[in-house]
């Protein structure tokens, strides 16, 4: 079939210019007929059979990269082109696919996110347009971040976030002695102050029940505290699984298989509906408090596997060195194991904090509202039904952020840390 | 003799079924250097490894300095502490650089003052002359600086003891010069040494006593002259005639 294609002769340097603007020229057709079909309803390939005209596209943009396929051009551009997206008629194909199907999505896509969208306004009625009605997410902003949280108090949640931002951020600038105070007043003190501050109850604030709490800031709340608090216990899981002590390395082997063979609801539910019947008389423990234990065990386990690996994938000349300097097993474990380890385990550990605050949501099951919660109750609303796309998109694009900003801290840990090769 | 530092009896190991050290007795008094030899998998490595416990021995007593290595684990520390030890592949912590592989376990086992753990380690390091290299990263140095800082590295925790397990084994042979320099200066500075090697060049010239294991006993120990003159068992000739 290629062969009878080369009615101009087969592409060569000699005739470059021919076949460069000729395979230009049909590729440019093809996208032109892609796009006149797909937003002006005309079909310039009318005349021909029904069957044929709907693949002509294609055919234009496979016989124009067939004709720009010259090896060593000595255009640059052109070889690099040809390279990467040219290689061969299978490449072509795919190459003209994924434009065409660009070129159709693209468009609509924009226009309905900003071009045809509504952003201003108070009321479901003035969603006009036909785009997304980003006024629903608009109206119900705050609901979604404070959850039912009392407008008059929202300011102390600002202000723990903003505390919280404040301390990371300066961090950063300041010097290594300082930054260690920072990092132990952020990961030791700092968690009971916001706590105190958000919950209340004290020093003239209003107490606020938890079920109130709720929208992207329990996101946050419930994110940091699991995450804080499962690596430590993931950390002890792991050295006991590899214990040679027979009692501890059972009890870790065993909790482990038991947490990772339960899924996240009913660990929830039993968090929520079972817990309370164990506790003894008189003890109060409240529902997030149950629900952050409960996320905290459940990745601990995930994450003690992750960590596992990484010990795994030491040589054991590093145990017999450490021990041969007289370190003992913590010692050896925290000055040479662990660090070496855990640099190891970087890109597993992000993806265990990513799943886990991307597991969040389903505090939803008991009646806990985070963002996506929240969302579910809004467009369940009588005056607001049927803005679920807008709320979902906002939530994607919510948790998007959060997720790809840890992953790319993640990956700027693993080069800091990379010292050896 | 009452300078014995190191006392081995009727030392026996099994890896499962399968016996590595039979029968061993060993004597090692002060600044002795014993240079051990035997064909592969003959229990060399295991009989070095089991003076600081890095292999536990089932069987029999092993004594260093004056302590009896047993489950007891403050005892096997300390005594790990007077008992430095180089491996065949370095095992540096790469996650360091040379100078805080040298300082960490003075700083962290001995409680050495940080200033003063960084003076020992320059000193050490300048004798194996990589003082250079100081705040590089393992993995930036050769091989044969490698194991160089690993001396160091051993040395900075004032052994006793120093346990050679192959120095050179994993090294190119432009290198292993270099390492067995600085062992032998090391042996000059009146070092009790233990080494496993096949460099017979530098049993020949350090060691005071070699001895030669096969099949997780010792066949033959004799002082360094008198075991490459004469070697009394047939399997030691066989050994030397092809090593050498």
């Amino acid at each position: 079939m290629i062969k009878k294609l080369n009615f101009l002769g087969m592409p060569t340097r000699d005739k470059l210019n021919l076949f460069v603007s000729v395979g230009t020229l049909l590729f440019v057709l093809g996208i032109i007929d892609v796009i006149l079909n797909s937003f002006f309803e005309m079909n310039i390939t009318s005349f021909l059979p029904r069957w044929i005209n709907y693949f002509t596209p294609l055919v234009f943009s496979f016989v124009g990269l067939h004709y720009i396929r010259i090896e060593f051009s000595g255009i640059r551009i052109l070889d690099r082109l040809n390279k990467n997206i040219n290689l061969n008629w299978f490449n072509a194909i795919l190459t003209s696919l994924i434009i065409f199907v660009l070129i159709k999505n693209i468009p609509p896509l924009l226009n309905w996110l900003f071009f045809d969208a509504d952003f201003i306004g108070t009321s479901k009625e003035e969603c006009s347009r036909e785009g997304a009605c980003w006024i629903f997410v608009n109206v119900w902003f705050k609901r979604l971040i404070y959850g039912l949280y009392p407008n008059s108090e929202i300011w102390r949640i600002n202000l723990s976030f903003l505390m919280l931002i404040g301390l990371v951020i300066s961090a950063f600038f300041v010097t290594p002695k300082i930054k260690k105070y920072i990092i132990i007043f952020l990961l030791f003190i700092f968690p009971f102050i916001a706590m105190n501050l958000i919950s209340g109850g004290n020093f003239g604030l209003e107490w606020v029940e938890t079920p109130a709490w709720g929208g992207l800031s329990l996101t946050f709340i419930i994110s940091i505290f699991a995450l804080l608090f499962c690596f430590p216990v993931g950390m002890f899981l792991a050295l006991g699984r590899r214990s040679s002590a027979p009692i501890v390395r059972y009890s870790s082997i065993g909790f482990i298989e038991f947490w990772r063979g339960v899924p996240l609801i009913t660990v929830l539910f039993m968090a929520s509906v079972m817990m309370p019947m164990f506790l003894p008389d008189g003890v109060y423990m409240d529902k997030l408090v149950r629900v952050i234990i409960a996320i905290t065990l459940f990745e601990a386990a995930y994450m003690a596997e992750v960590i596992r690996g990484g010990l795994q994938a030491l040589p054991r000349g590093q145990y017999d060195a450490g021990k041969s300097l007289g370190m003992g097993y913590w010692r050896m474990h925290l000055l040479v194991i662990l660090p070496q380890a855990l640099k190891l385990v970087i890109p597993g550990v992000a993806n265990t904090f990513l799943a886990l605050v991307k597991d969040t949501p389903l505090i939803l099951v008991v009646g806990l509202l985070e963002l996506v919660g929240m969302i579910d109750m809004a467009k369940t609303n009588p005056e607001w039904l049927g803005f679920a796309t807008e709320g979902y998109v906002f939530a994607g694009v919510v948790f998007w952020i959060i997720c790809y900003s840890m992953s790319r801290y993640s990956q700027y840990l693993e080069r800091k840390y990379k010292t050896d090769r | 003799m009452s300078d014995q530092i190191i006392e081995m009896l009727d030392v026996n190991k099994w890896f499962d079924d399968f016996q590595v050290l039979k029968n061993i007795n060993l004597k090692v008094s002060q600044k002795q250097k014993i240079v051990v030899c035997g064909p592969s998998g003959s229990g060399k490595s295991t009989l070095i490894r089991c003076i600081n416990r890095l292999e536990e021995h089932q069987k029999g007593k092993i004594i260093v300095d004056g302590i009896e290595l047993s489950e007891n684990t403050k005892n096997i520390e300390k005594i790990r502490a007077e008992v430095g030890m180089v491996f065949q592949q370095f095992n540096l912590f790469p996650h360091l650089s040379i100078l805080d592989n040298c300082t960490l376990a003075p700083i962290w086992v001995k409680k050495t003052p940080k200033t003063q753990a960084e003076e020992m380690a320059i000193k050490q390091l300048e004798k194996v002359q990589i003082s250079d290299q100081a705040k590089k990263f393992p993995g930036q140095l050769s091989g044969g600086q490698q194991q160089r800082a690993a001396i160091a590295r051993a040395l900075c925790m004032q052994p006793k003891i120093m346990l050679f397990d192959e120095p050179t084994s994993a090294l190119d042979p432009e290198m292993i010069k270099e390492v067995l320099d600085a062992m032998v200066n090391l042996a000059k500075g009146g070092m009790t040494m233990i080494v496993v090697t096949h460099e017979m060049g530098f049993a020949k010239e350090v060691a005071d006593e070699v001895i030669f294991m096969d099949e997780g006993m010792i066949v033959e120990k004799a002082e360094t002259k008198e075991f490459f003159a004469n070697p009394k068992s047939d399997r030691t000739k066989l050994f030397l005639s092809q090593i050498l």
